[in-house]
């Protein structure tokens, strides 16, 4: 096997409980986001645009839709004769099996993929994150400060600050200590989650991690303290950039509606940074005469018949004359019928809303999930 | 339907497409937002289970293969079979000016070397989903020489396409040329379903008497020797190779039924090279009605009764009405277009008017700065 620099190890087997019925037969990092991307198309698209051709994906729960989605990685120009994407979870050996018992762990059961490639460096990124970042600046600025580990920070309002996992640094962005969700943050550098470490560090400590039966086997909580109690060099890259833990329904939400903003700091539409997914292979969208069309995001295979304002919709929506939908975001393939009023919402796949419904939302309610009945009786 | 090999023969194919053909050939012209004409046989033998496709290529094919590329879009990179593109293997200049027959004849090998024992011959400019493997069951049922494909429309045609008469039993009794008056309301989609050894014997015997056209001659002049069958088509056709028939056939999309008959009703996908492109944007002063709009789109300002290819920005109080406007297209503020068709990347400066009529649309030549 020829020798890669880098590697990088992408942590898709979250439960994503926190996402509802949205993940109840499907993996967190698969969840559709922004009208044709599933939320893993953004770090598989930072990969291939940051040259780096072999990614380890570790799954988990729910891994059918994610697995066959991923296929032999195509879409993300990962199929490659050396490297390319491979689907990686917990499986059983001669003495048993075990699932990952934490990020650290998932890492450590896959230690031999790693060393296939004897790489010098591993990258750590996880599936339910949206932004888009060159991964090869914080791999010259880890080499340039000849880190053991670099971990990427975002800084965060100070009044949300305890909300994340916070980065205390030094003068010269060394990490000094790391605190997950401080009472009283003494920095507002959050950890996007986004690590590399030099390899031959790393798997040191994920042995001993792994020796250690007290140990939950957890990057945050385990391995970067240990590496900080040694006086390890960790480093934080500072990003500046739009990024976004799309964990929740409301965050979720919130991240296809910064996708409208007139001045979004996400843009899809940078061609030397494209997001690249799965195709539908759907015709050009149609927009009826008795339609109305204003500040929305629509995809290829929608029909639209009503009123739209402000909204996503994926591809195949269909929705039906006198409708309104407002505020909202519709998964593939949903079908509204004629007058429904739809307000503040997340429409999951394939649901079919009949004529006439109304989902208003009061002034500051909740997110409403509107799905198929299956789907919200989970 | 391991048994049939499908073929697109561009050779000599009629085009009267006028700018939208100076540097392309007519199976690579932008169509329906985001095709290319030659998606919808492509994608219809695909899904009709025909794994291996040669395109015989003819001239200007350099968009062309750039858009078919490996063929995997269509499913059809693959060891065995697969897409074959195939362009005149000629010595001399004056070979080109030979008919299909002797390209066919050129490439011989390729039908040689197939184990498969029909052939579906077809053309690029045939806008339609078409289930092929009915077609070639209903030849095989009906103990059938060759099957032509036709569509029954008394509609009138813009696009220029040939005539056939069939008896009561579905024989086909007469084959007309692209001209002339005819009566018969049966439009062929120039698709022909034989045996493939009988094709290469047509194209023996036909060479060997100094003949080089497939159609008037091979299949023409043995129309009373062979029992040629019609099929009778039910689906949407567009015979796109005019300026008035690309325009018209363009604008039936705009007609929701039209819309689902040709992409969704048939269960077959029309597939085509995939760009990455973003869901299109809609900015808040957009009006847009009554549109077929493609991915990665900036809409700003109004447009009704069109067709906006991918990758289109659209400025602010640009109004754009009954126009075909082609992919990576920059239309500026207070831009007014009407009747028109711009070929991709065509860049219309702040407040221009241009306006065509419905009969004789305004046309922009591909990189042209108005």
């Amino acid at each position: 096997m020829k020798r890669k620099e880098i590697v990088a190890m992408l942590l898709a087997g979250g439960e994503g409980k926190r996402l509802g019925p949205l993940t109840s037969n499907l993996a967190k990092p698969a969840v559709h986001f922004g009208g044709k991307y599933r939320i893993i198309d953004f770090p598989l698209s930072n990969c291939t645009n940051s040259g780096i051709d072999t990614v380890g994906v570790l799954t988990q729960y729910q891994p059918l839709v994610l697995n066959s989605y991923l296929g032999i990685g195509s879409p993300w120009d990962l199929d490659r004769n050396e490297g390319g994407v491979a689907v990686l979870p917990p499986y059983v050996r001669q003495d048993g099996g075990e699932w990952y018992k934490g990020t650290a762990n998932a890492i450590y059961q896959n230690i031999g993929f790693v060393e296939r490639y004897q790489p010098e460096y591993v990258l750590v990124i996880s599936g339910d994150h949206i932004y888009k970042m060159d991964y090869d600046l914080l791999l010259d600025f880890h080499k340039k400060e000849q880190a053991d580990a670099t971990i990427a920070v975002l800084e965060v309002p100070w009044d949300e600050a305890s909300r994340f996992g916070i980065m205390n640094t030094d003068e010269g962005n060394r990490i000094t200590s790391f605190v997950e969700k401080p009472a009283e943050p003494k920095s507002n550098l959050a950890s996007m989650g986004v690590y590399i470490f030099t390899w031959e560090v790393l798997k040191r400590y994920l042995e001993e991690d792994e020796a250690n039966p007290a140990s939950s086997n957890d990057f945050g909580k385990d391995i970067i303290p240990a590496m900080l109690g040694d006086e390890r060099r960790i480093m934080a890259y500072p990003f500046q950039d739009y990024w976004k833990d799309v964990g929740t329904i409301k965050s979720l939400w919130e991240a296809n509606m910064d996708l409208l903003e007139a001045d979004s700091q996400l843009n899809l539409n940078d061609r030397s940074w494209r997001i690249y997914s799965v195709n539908p292979n759907q015709p050009a969208q149609y927009v009826a005469a008795s339609a109305h069309v204003r500040n929305c995001l629509i995809n290829e295979g929608c029909l639209v018949q009503g009123e739209v304002e402000h909204s996503v919709l994926s591809y195949g929506v269909r929705i039906g004359e006198g409708s309104r939908i407002k505020d909202s975001f519709l998964m593939p393939n949903v079908k509204i019928g004629r007058n429904v009023v739809i307000e503040k919402a997340i429409v999951g796949e394939g649901a079919v809303v009949e004529d006439g419904a109304v989902y208003r939302s009061e002034e500051g309610a909740d997110i409403q999930l509107i799905g198929t009945s299956d789907m919200l009786d989970n | 339907m391991k048994q049939v090999l499908g073929v697109i023969n561009l050779v000599n194919e009629l085009d009267d497409l006028e700018e939208l053909t100076y540097n392309r050939t007519i199976a690579s012209v932008p169509f329906g937002g985001r095709y290319r004409l030659i998606d919808f046989i492509l994608s219809s033998m695909v899904n009709s289970d025909i794994h291996s496709v040669a395109v015989f290529a003819h001239t200007k094919y350099r968009s062309l293969m750039d858009h078919i590329g490996s063929g995997r879009e269509w499913d059809l990179a693959r060891k065995r079979s697969g897409l074959f593109l195939l362009p005149p293997a000629v010595e001399e200049v004056q070979e080109m000016l030979k008919g299909d027959l002797y390209y066919f004849h050129k490439h011989r090998d390729f039908f040689y070397r197939s184990s498969q024992e029909y052939v579906v011959i077809a053309r690029s400019h045939m806008v339609c989903n078409i289930n092929l493997k009915e077609v070639v069951n209903a030849h095989i049922e009906r103990g059938a020489d060759i099957t032509m494909v036709y569509q029954q429309s008394g509609e009138p045609q813009l696009g220029k396409c040939r005539r056939i008469e069939t008896d009561a039993e579905g024989r086909v009794t007469d084959i007309l040329d692209h001209f002339g008056p005819t009566n018969s309301e049966k439009i062929s989609l120039d698709i022909f379903v034989m045996r493939k050894d009988l094709l290469l014997d047509l194209v023996e015997t036909s060479l060997a008497k100094g003949y080089d056209h497939f159609t008037r001659n091979a299949i023409m002049n043995n129309r009373e020797r062979l029992k040629i069958y019609g099929y009778a088509y039910k689906g949407y056709l567009g015979v796109v190779n005019t300026i008035p028939a690309y325009f018209k056939h363009s604008m039936d999309l705009l007609n929701p039924d039209i819309w689902t008959r040709l992409f969704y009703d048939t269960g077959n996908q029309i597939y085509t090279k995939i760009k990455d492109e973003p869901p299109c944007h809609y900015t808040e002063q957009s009006h847009v009605a009554n549109s077929l709009i493609a991915n990665g789109c900036r809409i700003e300002g109004e447009v009704e009764n069109s067709i906006v290819f991918r990758g289109v920005k659209i400025g602010k109080g640009a109004k754009i009405r009954n126009s075909i406007v082609m992919q990576n297209c920059v239309i500026g503020e207070d831009v007014s277009l009407e009747n028109a068709i711009l070929d991709k990347d065509v860049t219309v400066g702040r407040g221009s008017t241009l306006k065509g009529s419905p009969n004789a649309p305004f046309l922009a030549p591909k990189r042209k700065r108005i």
